[in-house]
C-alpha cells in the first residue's frame, strides 16, 4: 500500500508557516540568532534558531496555554496548518481512521524546568497539575490527537535527531496496516537554560558568536551545530484515499530504514552507509535513481566526514546534489521532520535549497554540496539522512508523485 | 513472533523466579517511600525495587554513566538474552533490533543533576559548570535503547517508545511489527521505569492520581476494591527477547508464548482523564482479537490496566464488556498493580512478562487487597489468590495519559494450523 503526504505543516526559526519558510530558505535567509529567550551570556554557546515571531495566543485557545510547553504550542500550530493544507477533514474520516506518530528527544524542557524550579525553591504545592503530562515525550502525540480528534493507531518514538525520520517510517507502517490517514512528523525545542546545558556537557555544540559562522555542515571550519526550535508534521495518507478526494499529493514515502551504529571500541564501520543502502532497496531503486540528498550535516568534523564517505561510496565522487538547508535553522531533534517537508518542497518547485551560508565544502568531502542560489534540476526522487545521538541512523526516500501542479497557487 | 525470552527487574524481587514467586504468592510490594524523604507529600507510598547495582553485576562505568532506569533495562536485558538461549553474537547484528519502552526515561538522573545545577532551584541560568559529562545522556532517553543494543551486539533498528503508561505494550508491539515487516529476525524488547522521585510525587499529587492510603502502605494498592483511591507507583523493567516462530524452532528454543495480536487507539478525549464508557480501549482489544483470529469465547485471562484509581477500573470494566460482550463476566480478570504497583511505561512489559509466565505455568496471578468488589466492577477479578487453570489465550491491556489505550493478546503458537 502506497503512503504520500498530503499536507504540510511547518514552524521554523526562518519562517513561520510552510510559504514563509520555504521561501527563506530558497533565498538562503537563515533563522539563526543570538540568544534571546534567556541570559545566555554566561553559556560558551549563545547562539540558537530561535522562532521569533510566534505568538501563542494568536494560534491557540487559551485554554490550552497554561497546559502545554512552546514546543507543543509550536506542534500544535504546525499540525494544524497540515490538517488545513491537506484539506483533510477529520471528522469525516472513519472514528479510528487518523491516527499521529510523532518524535520526541528531551520533551517539554522549559515547562520542566520551571515546575523543578517552582519544587525545589517553593515546595511540592507550587507543582502545576499539568507538570505530570506537559514536559514528557507523549505530550504533542496527545494534544494534536485530542484538538483533531484522532483516534487510531498512534504512537512516539525517541532517537533524537534521527526520530523525526522514524516518525515517518512509522507512519507508513500504520498507513500499509490499513489506518488511512497518519499526522505525523516532528516539532521540537528545548531553548531555556536547563535544555541548553545538557547539550554544552557533549562538546558538540557550536561556541562560535556569530550566527552566520556558527552551523556549517561539511565546511572546512565545521565547529560543531547550533540548536533550534521547530520542525514539521506532514499528513500521511493511503495513496488510493488521496487520490479518491482528490487530494494534491506532495510524494510518496517510498523508503525507510533505520539502524543503529557499532559499539565505538568495534571496529566495524558507522551505519549510516548501510542505513541509506537499506532505504534504496526498500524503496526498489539504485544510486542512481536519487537526484538529491538531504544529508544529516552534524557540522562536527569527524561525523560530517562519515556522512560525505558515505554519500562518496554510494554515489561516487560529486555524484548527486547535496543540501543541508538545516544549516539555516539549527538541529531541530525531532523536528528533524522539517528536512522531508523541505524536500517535498524541492521536488515540487524543481529547486534544490542551498546549504546557506555555508559558501563551500572542505576539500575532503568530495560532495556537490549545493550552496549559494538555489539550484533548478528536475528532481523525481530525494533521500533524506539524519542521525541521533548515540548511533542512531535513519534514512528515507521520497518520491514525486508527477501530480501537475498549478505553481502559481503552490506558491502563494 | 514469540517470545523466547524473559527477564525482570521489579519490585519485591529481581529476576524471572523472584518476580513469579511475588505474584504468584499474592504478596504486595508496596511500602512506604524510602527513595528520599516523602514527608512533604500527600501520597508516601511506592513499590520500590531493592536494588543494589553491584550485586547485578554492572560495572562502576556502567552504575556512573547509566540513570537507574537504564541500570533496570540493562540487568533484565542480560537476563532475557540468557534466558533464551540466544547466541547472539553469532547473529547478523543488523538484523537484530532493540526498543525499549519508557514514559519519563531519566527523571531520577535528570532532577538529581537539576538540583546541582540550579543549586537547589535558585538560579534559572543553571551553571552548566557542574553538569556531569553525561548529562545529555539522561536528557535523552534513547541511551537507554542503545545501552540495551549493546549488550547483544544489536545494530538494526533500535529506539525508545514513549507513549505515557501504554510505552511497554506498545513497545513490545512495535518490535512485533519489525519482525513481522521482515526488517528484523531477533528483537531485544520490554520497557523500563524508575520514576519514584519528588517530582513525579509532586505532579500526581497534584492531580490526585496517587493514593493518600499511608498508614496502611502494604495495602494501598487496591484495582477494583470500592475503597481504592488511587494508584501507587513503582518501578522496574522486563525485557524479553521476541523472534519469528520458525526462526525460534529451527534452533529449538523454548516458547513461552506467539504475540498474537496488537492494537492501539487514542481516546481524542482528555490528557490525563477516561470516559466512563471505555469504547476506545474496547476497540483496541477488538482490533487485537481479530489480528489474533481469536473469539471473545477463546480467552482464558485478561490482564488488566487496573491502575486503582476510582476512574480506571470502571473504564476498563465497561472497556471488556463492549468489547467482550457476556464473556467478560467469565473470563478470570486480575491486575498485577495490586503487587507491583504501577511503574508507568515499563509496567506493559512487566504485565506481558507476568502473562508469558502465567502461560508457562498455567497458573493465573490474583488481584491482591481485593477485599471489598466495587458494585461497579462486577467482573471475576481473581482475588487474593492465584488460579490454576488452563492459560492458553490471554489478553493484556494498558491505558495511559495522552489518551493512549493499548492491548496485546499472547496465544500457544501450536494452536495454530500448520
Amino acid at each position: 500500500m502506497t503512503a504520500v503526504v498530503t499536507g504540510i505543516g511547518v514552524a521554523a526559526p526562518n519562517g513561520l508557516g510552510t510559504d514563509a519558510y520555504w521561501r527563506a530558505t530558497l533565498a538562503g535567509r537563515g533563522g539563526l540568532r543570538p540568544l534571546t529567550r534567556f541570559d545566555a551570556s554566561s553559556y560558551p554557546s549563545r547562539v540558537a534558531g530561535e522562532i521569533p515571531d510566534f505568538e501563542a495566543a494568536e494560534h491557540l485557545p487559551s485554554r490550552l496555554l497554561p497546559q502545554t510547553d512552546r514546543m507543543t504550542r509550536l506542534a500544535l500550530f504546525a499540525a494544524e496548518g497540515a490538517i488545513a493544507d491537506a484539506g483533510l477533514r477529520p471528522e469525516e474520516l472513519p472514528r479510528y481512521g487518523a491516527g499521529v506518530v510523532t518524535a520526541a528527544s528531551g520533551g517539554g524542557v522549559e515547562f520542566g524546568q520551571r515546575e523543578l524550579q517552582a519544587l525545589w525553591s517553593q515546595g511540592k504545592d507550587h507543582v502545576s497539575a499539568y507538570q505530570s503530562f506537559a514536559w514528557f515525550y507523549a505530550v504533542n502525540s496527545g494534544q494534536i490527537s485530542i484538538r483533531h480528534g484522532l483516534r487510531g493507531p498512534s504512537g512516539v518514538l525517541v532517537t533524537e535527531q534521527a526520530g523525526g525520520i522514524d516518525a515517518l517510517g512509522h507512519a507508513r507502517r500504520h498507513i500499509r496496516r490499513g489506518t488511512p490517514v497518519v499526522v505525523s512528523g516532528g516539532v521540537d525545542g528545548a531553548l531555556c537554560p536547563w535544555g541548553w546545558a545538557p547539550q554544552i556537557a557533549t562538546g558538540l555544540l557550536s561556541t562560535a558568536a556569530d550566527p552566520d559562522r556558527a552551523y556549517l555542515p561539511f565546511a572546512s571550519d565545521a565547529g560543531g551545530y547550533v540548536p533550534g526550535e521547530g520542525g514539521a508534521i506532514l499528513v500521511l495518507e493511503d495513496d488510493e484515499q488521496a487520490r479518491a478526494r482528490g487530494a494534491r499529493r506532495y510524494g510518496e514515502v517510498a523508503g525507510y530504514a533505520a539502524t543503529l551504529d557499532p559499539a565505538p571500541d568495534s571496529g566495524r564501520p558507522p551505519g549510516l552507509l548501510r542505513t541509506a543502502r537499506l532505504a534504496l532497496d526498500d524503496a526498489g531503486i539504485g544510486s542512481d535513481e536519487v537526484d538529491v540528498v538531504f544529508a544529516d550535516g552534524a557540522a562536527v568534523p569527524e561525523l560530517d566526514r562519515i556522512e560525505s564517505d558515505a554519500l562518496t561510496e554510494l554515489f561516487g565522487p560529486y555524484g548527486v546534489p547535496v543540501t543541508v538547508p538545516k544549516s539555516m535553522t539549527g538541529r531541530l531533534f525531532g523536528g528533524a521532520a522539517l528536512d522531508i517537508a523541505t524536500a517535498l518542497l524541492a521536488i515540487r518547485d524543481g529547486l534544490i535549497p542551498p546549504t546557506a551560508p555555508v559558501d563551500a565544502p572542505a576539500a575532503e568531502h568530495r560532495i556537490d554540496l549545493v550552496t549559494g542560489a538555489p539550484r533548478p534540476a528536475r528532481l523525481r526522487t530525494a533521500l533524506v539522512l539524519a542521525r541521533g545521538y548515540g548511533g542512531f541512523n535513519s534514512a528515507l526516500v521520497l518520491r514525486g508523485c508527477n501530480d501537475t501542479t498549478d505553481s502559481e497557487e503552490t506558491a502563494r | 513472533m514469540v517470545i523466547t525470552g524473559l527477564g525482570a527487574v521489579a519490585p519485591g524481587g529481581i529476576g524471572i523466579k523472584a518476580y513469579w514467586e511475588l505474584l504468584t504468592a499474592g504478596r504486595s510490594a508496596t511500602r512506604t517511600i524510602t527513595h528520599y524523604d516523602p514527608s512533604p507529600f500527600r501520597s508516601r507510598v511506592a513499590a520500590e525495587v531493592d536494588f543494589d547495582p553491584v550485586r547485578e553485576g554492572l560495572s562502576p562505568q556502567e552504575i556512573r554513566r547509566l540513570d537507574r532506569a537504564a541500570q533496570f533495562a540493562v540487568v533484565a536485558a542480560r537476563e532475557a538474552l540468557a534466558d533464551s538461549g540466544l547466541a547472539v553474537a553469532a547473529l547478523d547484528p543488523g538484523r537484530i533490533g532493540t526498543t525499549l519502552g519508557s514514559a519519563v526515561g531519566c527523571t531520577t538522573s535528570l532532577e538529581q543533576e537539576y538540583v546541582v545545577v540550579s543549586d537547589g532551584g535558585r538560579h534559572w541560568e543553571v551553571d552548566h559548570g557542574y553538569a556531569v559529562r553525561d548529562l545529555y545522556r539522561h536528557f535523552v532517553p534513547s541511551s537507554m535503547a542503545v545501552e540495551v543494543a549493546r549488550l547483544a551486539g544489536a545494530e538494526g533498528p533500535a529506539a525508545v517508545v514513549s507513549t505515557g503508561c501504554t510505552s511497554g505494550l506498545d513497545a513490545l508491539g512495535h518490535a512485533a511489527e519489525l519482525i513481522r515487516e521482515g526488517s528484523v529476525d531477533v528483537m531485544v524488547a520490554g520497557a523500563t521505569e524508575a520514576p519514584i522521585s519528588p517530582i513525579t510525587s509532586a505532579c500526581f499529587d497534584a492531580i490526585h492520581a496517587t493514593t493518600p492510603r499511608n498508614d496502611d502502605p502494604e495495602h494501598a494498592s487496591r484495582p477494583f476494591d470500592r475503597t481504592r483511591n488511587g494508584l501507587v507507583l513503582g518501578e522496574g523493567s522486563a525485557v524479553l527477547m521476541l523472534e519469528e516462530l520458525e526462526h525460534a524452532r529451527r534452533r529449538g528454543a523454548r516458547i513461552y508464548a506467539e504475540i498474537a495480536g496488537f492494537a492501539s487507539r487514542c481516546n481524542a478525549y482528555h490528557m490525563t482523564g477516561l470516559k466512563a464508557d471505555g469504547v476506545e480501549m474496547a476497540a483496541a482489544i477488538t482490533a487485537a482479537m481479530d489480528e489474533a483470529r481469536l473469539g471473545p469465547d477463546s480467552l482464558d485471562y485478561i490482564n488488566a490496566h487496573g491502575s486503582s484509581t476510582k476512574m480506571n477500573d470502571r473504564h476498563e470494566t465497561a472497556a471488556f464488556k463492549v468489547s467482550l460482550g457476556e464473556h467478560a463476566y467469565r473470563t478470570p480478570v486480575s491486575s498485577i498493580k495490586s503487587m507491583i504497583g504501577h511503574s508507568l511505561g515499563a509496567i506493559g512489559a512487566l504485565e506481558i512478562a507476568a502473562c508469558a509466565l502465567a502461560m508457562e505455568h498455567s497458573t493465573v496471578p490474583p488481584t491482591a487487597n481485593l477485599h471489598e468488589p466495587d458494585p461497579d466492577c462486577d467482573l471475576d477479578y481473581v482475588p487474593l489468590q492465584a488460579r490454576v487453570q488452563r492459560t492458553d489465550a490471554v489478553l493484556s491491556v494498558g491505558s495511559g495519559f495522552g489518551g493512549f489505550q493499548s492491548a496485546m493478546v499472547l496465544a500457544r503458537p501450536d494452536r495454530r494450523m500448520p
